[in-house]
């Protein structure tokens, strides 16, 4: 299939969504704090447009609703709140070293190939745009896991959680038009509450850690030390 | 209809009450009142569907049938019986400086909305909503895994709550492409409800939905405990206050297995190969022998148990793999026996922990003779979730091993050895615990015990003859599960 012979909303999906994995790496290799929310916020501004988008292409008004929930939630609360966490915790001059970044890169290259890997069976029964959305999305959640996996700041833990629910929310909006609106507003209050809860355990682990490096959370352990 | 609404109702309004209710009040009281309350709803709802058969709301936004019924009950009774123990046990937690007013209204509130999570996954025709419901109950939960502060259990918490929504993010991209699935063949309004995805099964594409099998497997599995996604919960069940490890072992598990039953129903209807079955026979022996062996080297009575735990949903997602009508009977009553059980010990450490004044399993000793109702107690439910005959869980033990024998007779040995295991590795640590000589100073709490007793009498009972309705319910239940009649 030949890119110029798609409408434009196809084409327009097709480059979001290699925006919206390449902000996914831009996160992983990211060393400092600051700039890792900026992008994170900029990866839920990508998918507000989607969501904007499909909405307006596809004639689906309650998008519109999905779309401002997301730009509140994704682009303007959680960054704010994030942020604010940093400066007050005084680490957003930290440079964080990554051990092993080659490595961690080459990883999450390896993990975009293994989503289109698992995902191509569906080729034969769709679009292949579908394919593309779908494994960019997946490659999205995988990578978020990644960038939990090899960061220690617990900012950047909830920076890797919600950008694995951006990948979920692109999955559904250009796979299958956005879920039934019940369903997303069920899943914004989630993602409402966990940002909550995020900034309630942020007190927690400070006062009782005095820090936010979750390696230092490692008092619970099968072996006895 | 009605009593379903009612159950979902009852708990949210325990959840406003407590949430503005003046903290000098006896909530401990109220909080039992309102799940005595929800138990009753529940009743009603089980007569209705054993006159009437399945119900589907108007709306088609809630489904309730003879495999979610009876969970549904069990859930209400068993949030009922931890609610009575957890009132005196909550207010000796206070009494002794570990929690304050302000907590202990945040538990109750958070108890009422970890039960109404409970019931929305459990009656919700959506799988949708039975996500948004499952990811809700992480939520409630996980303030009250860290409801002590101490370093140890906001580290518990924190690993519950990254690990969970990590892990039910997986669930959530099967049910998107559960849901990608259904578009392609009809119109999107009513393309999530379970009732209508199953009634079109054979036309669902075989390939996506193996994808999004095991996804959902993944996701829920984490919730369920499968190894090796348990990393969270001993951690949270030993961190947590007692009757927060109860019903997170007697009803969350169970839940999390129930979501992915149900997913399976489709996913079988759909590519006639067993793949989902293996899938979930290979995690659930895994983790049922994993778990058996981790039970030999605990150190903390609670994790010793959680351990336990992880073995016995191993056990049941196991049975509910093979798949046939013996099987699914088996993970069915196991289902039952296993939440009734678990809930009666978790009810007993809670009053040894609280008589020895820690959780480290050397500490405790002699409990028959500081407290003999505690002691014996954890004797009894000990032998009954080890399977022992005449008790439930034995029964159950026994069909699964069966089945097994009969569709898979070289992973018998397996089922077998792990059964071994897991009783030598809880005897050890029990033996000494409820014998030996009483430590100096030791003196016994105020206890209640009447859940223990209820519970195990019930499990007793359950293994020795399983009444009429109650058979007749399994047996309904796993006709719609494994498509044919048990026994």
């Amino acid at each position: 299939m030949n890119i110029e012979q798609t409408d434009f909303y196809t084409q327009a999906i097709l480059s979001i969504a290699a925006l919206i994995g390449l902000m996914s790496f831009l996160m992983l290799g990211q060393s400092r704090l600051l700039r890792l929310i900026f992008v994170f916020a900029l990866q839920g501004f990508l998918l507000t447009l989607t969501t904007s988008l499909a909405a307006h292409s596809l004639h689906n008004p309650h998008l519109y609703i999905s779309a401002a929930l997301t730009l509140i939630l994704k682009v303007i609360f959680i960054p704010w709140m994030l942020r604010r966490e940093v400066l007050h915790m005084n680490i957003h001059r930290d440079v964080q070293t990554l051990k092993n970044k080659t490595f961690i890169m080459l990883g999450g290259a390896s993990l975009m190939v293994f989503s289109y890997y698992v995902l191509h069976p569906i080729v034969q029964t769709t679009a292949p745009v579908m394919l593309n959305a779908l494994a960019v999305s997946l490659s999205v959640v995988l990578l978020g896991m990644l960038l939990m996996i090899s960061h220690r700041q617990a900012v950047a833990h909830v920076v890797g959680f919600m950008s694995i629910e951006n990948g979920l929310f692109f999955a559904a909006i250009v796979a299958t038009k956005g879920m039934p609106m019940v369903v997303e507003l069920g899943i914004a209050f989630d993602v409402l509450v966990a940002a909550v809860l995020f900034g309630i355990f942020f007190l927690h682990i400070r006062s009782s850690i005095d820090s936010l490096d979750v390696d230092l959370l490692n008092r619970l352990n099968e072996i006895e030390k | 209809m009605i009593a379903a609404y009612f159950v979902l109702l009852i708990p949210l309004a325990g959840i406003i009450f407590f949430a503005i209710a003046n903290s000098k009040m006896d909530m401990g009281k109220i909080n039992v009142y309102f799940n005595a309350i929800c138990l009753l709803a529940t009743l009603w709802l089980a007569i209705n569907v054993l006159n009437q058969g399945t119900i589907l709301s108007t709306s088609k936004a809630f489904l309730v049938d003879s495999f979610n019924v009876y969970l549904i009950v069990l859930t209400a009774f068993i949030g009922l019986t931890t609610s009575i123990f957890s009132a005196p046990y909550m207010a000796h937690e206070k009494e002794i400086g570990k929690l304050t007013d302000r907590r202990l209204k945040l538990y109750y509130t958070m108890y009422q909305g970890f039960m109404l999570a409970m019931y929305l996954v459990l009656t919700t025709n959506n799988l949708g909503i039975m996500w948004v419901a499952m990811e809700g109950a992480t939520l409630a939960t996980v303030l009250l895994v860290s409801l002590y502060r101490t370093p140890e259990s906001i580290e518990a918490a924190w690993k519950y709550f990254i690990l969970c929504g990590v892990g039910i993010a997986q669930a959530l991209f099967g049910t998107i492409l559960l849901y990608y699935a259904a578009m392609q063949i009809g119109d999107g309004s009513n393309a999530l409800l379970w009732s209508v995805l199953y009634e079109n099964a054979q036309q669902l594409n075989p390939e996506i939905l193996e994808i999004a099998f095991v996804f959902l497997l993944i996701g829920y599995g984490t919730k369920i405990g499968l190894v090796p996604l348990h990393n969270w919960l001993p951690d949270a069940h030993s961190e947590g206050p007692t009757p927060m490890s109860a019903v997170l072992s007697g009803l969350l598990l169970n839940d999390a297995l129930y979501a992915v039953v149900r997913n399976k129903m489709l996913v079988d209807g759909t590519t006639h190969s067993n793949i989902a079955g293996y899938l979930m026979m290979g995690f659930g022996l895994l983790s049922f022998l994993v778990g058996a062996l981790f039970l030999h080297r605990q150190k903390d009575i609670k994790r010793l148990f959680s351990y336990s735990s992880i073995e016995h949903m191993g056990m049941m997602t196991f049975a509910f793999g093979i798949g046939g009508s013996l099987a699914t009977y088996a993970a069915l009553l196991h289902m039952t026996v296993h939440s009734l059980t678990k809930s009666a010990i978790f009810v007993t450490v809670g009053h040894a922990a609280q008589i020895a004044g820690t959780q480290r399993i050397e500490k405790i000793r002699g409990l028959i003779r500081t407290q003999p109702q505690v002691g014996w107690g954890l004797l009894i439910g000990t032998l009954a979730i080890a399977g022992f005959p005449p008790f439930g869980v034995f029964t159950s033990e026994f069909l699964v091993l069966l089945a097994t024998m009969h569709s898979y007779p070289w992973l018998a040995p397996l089922v077998l050895l792990g059964i071994g295991i897991a009783f030598a590795g809880l005897f050890r640590h029990i033996q000494p615990i409820v014998y030996g000589e009483r430590p100096e100073g030791q003196l016994p709490v105020k206890a209640n015990l009447w859940p223990v007793i209820i519970h195990l009498g019930l499990v007793l009972w359950l293994g020795l003859s399983i009444p009429g309705f109650l058979a007749h319910w399994f047996s309904q239940a796993t006709v719609l599960i494994s498509g044919s009649a048990p026994l």
